[in-house]
């Protein structure tokens, strides 16, 4: 057993399994909106503020939201550990990879309830 | 023919303050010989070349190393197999320290085949003859036992070279899966815990070049997914 206190949920397996249904979520919201895309050829911003308005667009988006976060963070996490001998360096880079992920987070809960 | 060009790595820490690579003219009578026979004809040539090498058949996994940029047994390995351009170039097992020449170091390898408890737990009461297994039972071990532990497969697994302390490396979880699936082994939710961390199993990223480069023939990659599968059963 290798203790470790920076991986997203301080368990291998949980980590996987985390990163296999976040590039679930990521997957299913990424066809979504390429077709919502491609359907509206002429997609104007009322139709786009339409389409946030709703509640179900809004829980989807969130979600897709978390699982990026989620993703990103085991994913780069692991990068580190692989690459980034110095704990200094490890450490910073990893403090700096969760800080930006949660500055984007609440940025996007803010523009998802915001306007 | 022209003699096989071969370009072999040489370190003696006792005299050199660097690694070089040494270059030898190796006539082979225009035979397909083995690897480990080149190794042998050029030993003649220079007695001071160090190299493990004990069986010569493929069984006793002392001679893995690298060839032409791919590990594999030097004495089940033709020249045929290996050679491009009249030309071989052979190093040792990557990612392991150089004790001297093709001799690397070990230790880290089985330091993790230690650490996945390699032999049979059961604390049940010893049976009057031994403990049976039925034929499918026996089956589930076939792909799993036959590993020599010639650490072809972990060496060339960046995953291992990178983490070599805390991954398990595919030959240590090929035999961690071979007692998992063991029937007559009690340990198995020991086990199991002993490997749910970010890094003994799951630091596999699946690349499989341990299935590459196994001069058995054997899957590692199958038999870590088989680890995770069990693992996502137990926990969830």
């Amino acid at each position: 057993m290798v203790t470790n206190i920076t991986s997203f949920g301080r368990s291998g397996l949980s980590d996987w399994l985390m990163q296999r249904v976040s590039a679930v979520v990521l997957a299913v919201y990424t066809v979504f909106i390429v077709a919502y895309l491609l359907f509206n050829p002429d997609l104007d911003y009322y139709a786009w503020t339409a389409l946030f308005d709703q509640t179900w667009m809004r829980i989807f988006s969130l979600l897709a939201f978390i699982s990026v976060a989620a993703h990103a963070w085991i994913g780069l996490w692991t990068v580190t550990t692989d690459y980034l001998k110095s704990t200094r360096l490890r450490v910073g880079a990893q403090t700096l990879i969760i800080l930006a992920i949660f500055v984007y987070l609440v940025w996007g809960i803010q523009i998802l309830w915001g306007a | 023919m022209s003699n096989l060009q071969v370009s072999i790595y040489r370190y003696n820490p006792e005299t050199d303050s660097a690694p070089y690579m040494q270059e030898f003219q190796v006539d082979t009578k225009g035979r397909d010989v083995m690897v480990l026979d080149v190794l042998h004809m050029m030993k003649e040539e220079d007695s001071g070349l160090a190299f493990r090498r004990s069986c010569r058949e493929g069984v006793c996994g002392s001679d893995g190393m690298n060839m032409n940029g791919k590990n594999g047994l030097a004495c089940i390995t033709p020249l045929s197999d290996v050679v491009k351009n009249n030309k071989l170039t052979l190093r040792p097992l990557p990612g392991l320290p150089v004790i001297r020449d093709m001799v690397v170091d070990m230790g880290l390898f089985y330091k993790q085949y230690e650490r996945i408890q390699p032999y049979l737990q059961n604390d049940t009461p010893e049976p009057a003859i031994e403990r049976l297994q039925s034929p499918e039972e026996r089956d589930k071990l076939d792909g799993l036992y036959e590993c020599i532990l010639c650490a072809c497969c972990s060496t060339s697994c960046p995953s291992f070279w990178w983490n070599p302390e805390k991954f398990v490396g595919p030959a240590g979880l090929l035999q961690s899966y071979r007692f998992l699936a063991d029937s007559r082994d009690t340990a198995t939710s020991e086990r199991l815990s002993n490997l749910e961390d970010p890094f003994s199993v799951f630091r596999c990223r699946g690349i499989m070049n341990c299935v590459a480069v196994c001069p058995k023939g054997l899957n590692p990659t199958r038999a870590i997914g088989k680890i995770r599968e069990m693992l996502l059963a137990d926990a969830t």
